[in-house]
């Protein structure tokens, strides 16, 4: 009797989570999220039960979370626990690994980013991202910015094009530092300057979304502290996912927090409520240091 | 833990890593020792090697000239005017009465014109004809005659001339002749050989770099002109075809494996047979020659257009290979950022990760080049050994080329004189060898600096 009542219950649940999908999908506004000391925001990205795989391995279990306009959201997690592979689902670039697939939905201003009906050139060219690693061009500063903006046809001229190039470099913060050498190869750039140089690399495109992973993990403390800065900075015009294994910096930066374990998302909130009385025990535990 | 339970073990493993040290340096100073000997070894091979070649080889860029008084002699040289254009004369006919006139002048006895030469440089000498003739290279009438040709005022008139010494008496002169043998064993007759060294005393004959060795293409009845200039041109129009065919073929190809095909059992397939064919010895590439390009398509025979094509394939694995793996170097972080950008696929490849192999692949291409360019044996099997006298104005024209001609060199009956000239030929075959070895490390250090 309790277990066919379970049962029901269960499977009620079911239809309904498949309801709220579906509905979603193709009727409902995008919802606000709130969140403490912030307006309401609408909701940038959706995602609704992605599941990736690497081969035969699943990587991300069922995951489903809304992500802010104009906010910044960390990732946090133990290592291996997926939050790479799920941060690759919204640029696809999971596409780039061999054997990877990813189903669910994911949604970019409502529409789907995962059939392959959108064009995944012009995903990235909204979607930018920055890498664990520096990883500018071996050529000049200024080809390293021009890039982006040149493959996608966005400058008619050589003076739109300086004029963004410098432009990008001021959000990055970094212009005044290379401005004497814009001409020299970037590779001959501090690990701190070449990580900002791929920051401006990607704004110069003017995303509406930048994702970054472990941003500052190859960088100094000063370095650090300037890279947190500009996210802070650059939170007014663009939507921020950013993967970290540092609590402090997930903590300055964010003003929302994901935490995920083992390919689950375990718990998903604002930053701040996250960090001093999450719901899950293995959040707390994971913040306080006691795994991970 | 206190000091003193630890001490006594810990001092001992700092006895046992002291006592390993010894054995470790020992093994390094050892290693290190066989290195250097293997260098050395390799090194001696690599001089000796050269010091032969060398050795054997210079005294073949200086040949013996004799320096002749030639008198154009109106009673020998017995020809009419030069046709000249006449009024209302069709070109075709002029022309017709031009080759008329050459032939006569080929017809001049202008032996007879070298020997009163000869006389008049050593008046005191008694000599028949044909011993003083033999002491001049064959050709050295036809150079007489062209010279009559292009300008018939010489008729009469008395000119400087340097004609090529036989290679007979080049041979003698240098010394590679014993000159204790008897007169039976003896290329040149007595008089000859008296003949040659009085004029080489007297400063008539000289020593000068043989620039015909170049300019000159091979010869069999005047073996001291023959010169590299025909199978020189042969090698460089199959190195243009293969560096035109197999470069962006295999760059083309290796591209296409590596970033595109999809990883099938297909391309799995493909892959080991291209390093199968890496391994397929050279002439078995000639017999494919063979049978494609001559027997089916009908090329022509001895044309270095099939031999760059043969050459082609045998170069397309080792560009293909090294290609693949300089793409497959390139970090995998440098493809994310340009993805990551919104590139696609192709401008990837294109604008960040090509860009990035260009050393290894140009070392690929030239080291390719250059062992084509050595190749001999799948020539010989598409008949690039045949003996041509003429500098190929095209690709499909006869033609020999430079290792062929190396070997042609050495099977020639006249060992003595070239015994010297092969290594002249390898010598020059080396330095196009070395200089297309400079190039690319020219550019390989430009591209490396412009990174
Ligand atoms: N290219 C890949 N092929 C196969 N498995 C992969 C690949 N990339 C990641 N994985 C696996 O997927 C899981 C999640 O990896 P992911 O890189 O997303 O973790 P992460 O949370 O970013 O870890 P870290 O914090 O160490 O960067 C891991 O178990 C990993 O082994
Ligand atoms: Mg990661």
């Amino acid at each position: 009797m309790m277990n066919a009542l379970r049962e029901d219950l269960t499977q009620m649940n079911m239809v309904v989570r498949q309801l709220a999908v579906d509905t979603d999908l193709y009727t409902l506004p995008s919802t606000t999220i709130r969140t403490p000391d912030l307006e309401p925001q609408p909701v940038k990205i959706k995602a609704r039960n992605v599941n990736v795989f690497y081969g035969e391995k699943q990587a991300i279990h069922d995951v489903s979370i809304d992500i802010p306009e104009k906010a910044v959201t960390a990732f946090i997690g133990p290592s291996g626990c997926g939050k790479s592979t799920f941060l690759r689902c919204f640029n696809r670039m999971n596409d780039t690994i061999e054997g990877s697939r990813v189903d669910g939905l994911i949604e970019l201003d409502g529409r789907s980013i995962i059939d392959r009906s959108l064009d995944v050139v012009e995903l990235r060219a909204r979607v930018g991202m920055v890498f664990q690693k520096p990883n500018p061009f071996p050529k000049s500063i200024y080809e390293n910015i021009a890039y982006g903006p040149r493959i996608h046809g966005l400058v008619r001229s050589k003076a739109d094009l300086d004029e963004i190039v410098e432009r990008s470099l001021r959000k990055a913060g970094l212009f005044d530092e290379v401005k004497d050498r814009l001409h020299d190869t970037a590779t001959g750039l501090s690990g701190g300057q070449q990580q900002r140089l791929c920051i401006a690399r990607a704004i110069a495109v003017s995303p509406e979304v930048i994702l970054m992973d472990e941003p500052c993990s190859a960088l100094d403390p000063i370095a650090t502290a300037r890279v947190e800065e500009l996210i802070d900075e650059l939170r007014e015009n663009y939507t921020i996912i950013i993967v970290t294994h540092s609590m402090q910096q997930a903590a300055r930066v964010s003003q929302r927090t994901a935490m995920f374990h083992l390919g689950n998302l375990v718990e998903e909130g604002p930053t701040e409520k996250i960090f001093t009385s999450p719901e899950v025990k293995r959040t707390q535990d994971y913040i306080t240091g006691r795994f991970g | 833990m206190s000091d003193t339970s630890s001490s006594l073990p810990q001092q001992r493993q700092h006895s046992t890593i002291r006592a390993g040290i010894a054995k470790r340096h020992a093994r390094e100073r050892r290693f290190r020792a066989y290195g250097i000997a293997a260098i050395c070894a390799a090194l001696t091979a690599v001089a000796i090697l050269f010091g032969m070649i060398l050795y054997k080889g210079v005294p073949a860029f200086w040949q013996a000239n004799v320096e002749l008084e030639i008198f154009f002699d109106p009673e020998i040289i017995k020809v009419p005017e030069r046709p000249q254009p006449q009024p209302g004369q069709s070109p075709a006919e002029l022309e017709k009465q031009q080759l008329a006139w050459e032939r006569q002048v080929t017809m001049v006895n202008w032996n007879r014109v070298i020997k009163a030469a000869i006389r008049k440089a050593a008046p005191d000498v008694e000599i028949d004809t044909k011993q003083a003739l033999s002491i001049i290279e064959t050709n050295g009438r036809y150079e007489l005659r062209d010279m009559f040709v292009n300008d018939p005022g010489l008729l009469g008139q008395t000119v400087t001339v340097n004609l090529l010494a036989s290679a007979n008496a080049d041979n003698w002169l240098k010394g590679n002749i014993d000159r204790n043998l008897p007169d039976a064993q003896q290329q040149l007759s007595a008089p000859a050989r008296a003949l040659a060294d009085r004029l080489l005393e007297e400063g008539t004959i000289r020593f000068a770099f043989a620039w015909h060795l170049f300019t000159n293409v091979d010869s069999r009845s005047a073996p001291a002109s023959a010169g590299l200039a025909g199978a020189f041109m042969g090698s460089l129009y199959m190195m243009l075809v293969v560096i035109v065919l197999a470069v962006p073929l295999g760059v083309g190809s290796a591209i296409y494996l590596e970033e595109f095909a999809p990883k099938n059992r297909f391309t799995d397939f493909i892959e080991v047979n291209i390093n199968n064919l890496a391994a397929v010895p050279s002439i078995v590439f000639g017999l494919l020659g063979a049978a494609v390009f001559i027997n089916f398509f009908h090329l022509p025979l001895s044309a270095p257009i099939v031999g760059g094509l043969v050459l082609t394939l045998m170069t397309l694995p080792t560009i293909i290979i090294a290609t693949r793996s300089a793409l497959r170097a390139v970090p995998p972080s440098l493809r994310q950022a340009a993805l990551g950008l919104g590139a696609s696929k192709t401008q990837t490849v294109f604008h960040h990760v090509l860009p990035v192999t260009y050393p290894g692949v140009l070392t690929a291409t030239i080291i390719g080049v250059a062992q084509a360019l050595g190749e001999t044996a799948p020539l010989l099997l598409i008949g690039m050994n045949a003996f041509v006298a003429a500098v190929p104005g095209t690709p499909f024209e006869q033609s020999t080329a430079l290792p062929v001609q190396i070997f042609l060199w050495q099977g020639n009956e006249n060992r003595n004189f070239f015994e010297a000239r092969t290594s002249a030929a390898i010598i020059v075959l080396l330095a196009l060898m070395l200089a297309l070895n400079a190039i690319a490390i020219y550019l390989r250090t430009r591209l490396e600096r412009r990174k």
